[in-house]
């Protein structure tokens, strides 16, 4: 009898200790893996498009630049590779406008530690953060912002090295299945512009300009691309990224 | 008064040196686009370099940048600045070349006014300059066309970027073909007045030059005690505002807006200047040349 009881007392104990422990290790077990899911839903999402080409509007947002809106056309093709060409006129393509195709995040997910930083207060978007393993790599940091219900990445932040930093924000339509996006507004960061009045020769029409030395220096430039439609999977030729 | 205009063309175009201004035009337009052609990039690169940290530059970029709109701009910026001497070749030779050869007052024998000579003599070097800037306009603007192409035309300006599209380029041309007429015949009023006082066209010629060499300087030079006091008075000031026109409006977010001029008060005003001077010059020359004895 002492013996049973103590039987269950033990075994009650034990299961109490097991349910504790399932209590408070669990969630974190099941938010570790859902971020490593939800990156793979994402990327599984990406690797459907090998290729494409895309017809859009290029809006250029730089303080020192003033330009008209471009028609162009954007190719890329697998792993990494993306052109923005202006077919009819002249634009300014920022550096790192590879970054604008998502794929670029996800080239080798192996190099990177996934970090799950929980939910966006407003957007109730996932945001997870991927850290590259190798110390050497460019990027030093990226920031996704995911639409967890449509496995779709709806802002991204890439830290690199060398170029400042790239922000992404997408606006997904008729092409959500294959995570293209049909606007995309990329933020960079520009360096000072000034050119020496002597090779200019600049017209003084007398009107007071802004004085803010820092008007011209390290400023966020933006590209807004409006895409009117995309030719996905047709083929690209490697000639249009030479 | 047209016959006599006719025959002060006639004795212009006589003269082989009338030609020189033409040949200088075409030389120096010829060497920049043959430099452009062949080793465009170069100077692509250097007007670029500021911003390469920035943005990507392929060569199809480089090329289509270079296109005729821009070499033509690139050539007005070099030309426009030299031009003045070839005009006060021709308007300081005017009055001066007539009394230094000794047929000024042979010419005056006429049944015509003085003021009326003086308006012939000043209407042949308007007329001069304005063929001087058709020459100019067909090699330098309609050359380059037919051997860059075109393209959108981008301007660099020292503080900012202009682009405008391909086909709202034309206008801003001739709108600043027609200012830089007004620009030169300010040149040409002010060598003109000066070839009243001289009896040989060397002096006048000089003379001329001596003052637009001096007041471009001052007109660069960013020093603020001439900004706000000299600089807004000088005509060489005004002469650059043929740029105006290529200088564009942009909404909030730096979108270009087509057809549009950033500060057209500014330009006319600059235009109505550069009128006033020209009517300045010419109504003091003709007041000189009206009570001036003529002795050759």
């Amino acid at each position: 009898m002492i013996n049973d009881f103590g039987l269950i007392v033990r075994t009650t104990r034990k299961g109490f200790t097991l349910s504790l422990a399932a209590i408070l290790l669990f969630p974190s077990m099941l938010k570790a893996q859902t971020a490593d899911e939800l990156i793979q839903q994402v990327k599984a999402k990406l690797d459907k498009v090998n290729d494409y080409q895309a017809n859009g509007k290029m809006k250029t947002n730089v303080v020192f630049i003033k330009a008209p809106i471009a028609n162009v056309k954007v190719y890329y093709k697998k792993p990494n590779r993306l052109r923005i060409n202006n077919e009819s006129g002249i634009s300014f393509i920022p550096k790192g406008s590879v970054n604008i195709n998502l794929n670029n995040i996800f080239i080798n997910t192996e190099g990177f530690d996934i970090i799950d930083v929980g939910k966006e207060d407003k957007t109730n978007f996932r945001i997870i953060k991927l850290l590259p393993k190798d110390e050497n790599a460019e990027v030093v940091l990226s920031t996704l912002y995911i639409d967890e219900k449509l496995s779709l990445i709806r802002k991204a932040k890439t830290t690199t090295k060398e170029n400042g930093t790239y922000e992404l924000e997408m606006t997904y339509g008729k092409y959500a299945a294959y995570g293209l996006a049909d606007k995309i507004n990329f933020s960079f960061n520009t360096k000072d512009y000034k050119l020496p009045k002597g090779i200019t020769f600049d017209y003084d029409d007398g009107s007071k300009k802004e004085e803010n030395p820092d008007k011209l220096k390290n400023k966020k430039g933006k590209v807004e691309i409006t895409y009117s439609d995309y030719i996905i999977n047709k083929g690209v030729p490697d000639s249009v990224f030479k | 008064m047209w016959k006599l205009l006719k025959i002060e063309l006639f004795k212009i175009f006589k003269r082989p040196r009338t030609y020189i201004a033409f040949g200088a035009i075409a030389a120096v337009v010829f060497l920049i686009q043959i430099a452009l052609k062949y080793d465009g990039k170069s100077y692509v690169d250097l007007l670029l370099n500021n911003l390469s940290g920035s943005f990507e530059f392929s060569d199809e970029f480089k090329g289509k940048l270079l296109n005729g709109y821009m070499i033509c701009f690139v050539i007005l910026n070099t030309l426009l600045i030299q031009m003045p001497l070839l005009v006060a070749l021709i308007a300081g030779d005017s009055i001066a070349g007539e009394a230094n050869m000794g047929t000024l007052r042979l010419s005056l024998t006429k049944p015509i006014s003085r003021t009326e000579y003086m308006l012939v003599k000043f209407g042949a070097s308007v007329i001069y300059t304005f063929a001087l800037l058709v020459w100019m306009a067909i090699l330098a603007l309609f050359g380059s066309m037919i051997i860059f192409g075109t393209n959108d035309l981008v301007v660099l300006r020292s503080e900012g970027i202009e682009q405008m599209k391909h086909f709202d380029v034309l206008w801003r041309y001739f709108a600043a073909f027609g200012y830089a007429a007004v620009a030169l015949t300010t040149v040409s009023a002010l060598a003109f007045l000066l070839s009243v006082f001289a009896e040989n066209s060397i002096g006048p010629i000089i003379a001329t030059m001596s003052i637009v060499i001096v007041f471009t300087i001052l007109s660069e030079m960013n020093i603020p005690i001439y900004d706000q006091t000299i600089k807004p008075y000088l005509f060489t000031s005004h002469m650059v505002a043929w740029k105006g026109f290529f200088y564009v409006q942009a909404d909030a977010e730096g979108t270009t807006i087509n057809g549009s001029i950033e500060n057209l008060p500014a330009v006319l005003r600059s235009l109505g200047i550069l009128i006033i001077y020209i009517g300045v010059f010419f109504s003091t020359a003709v007041w000189v040349f009206r009570k001036k004895d003529i002795l050759t």
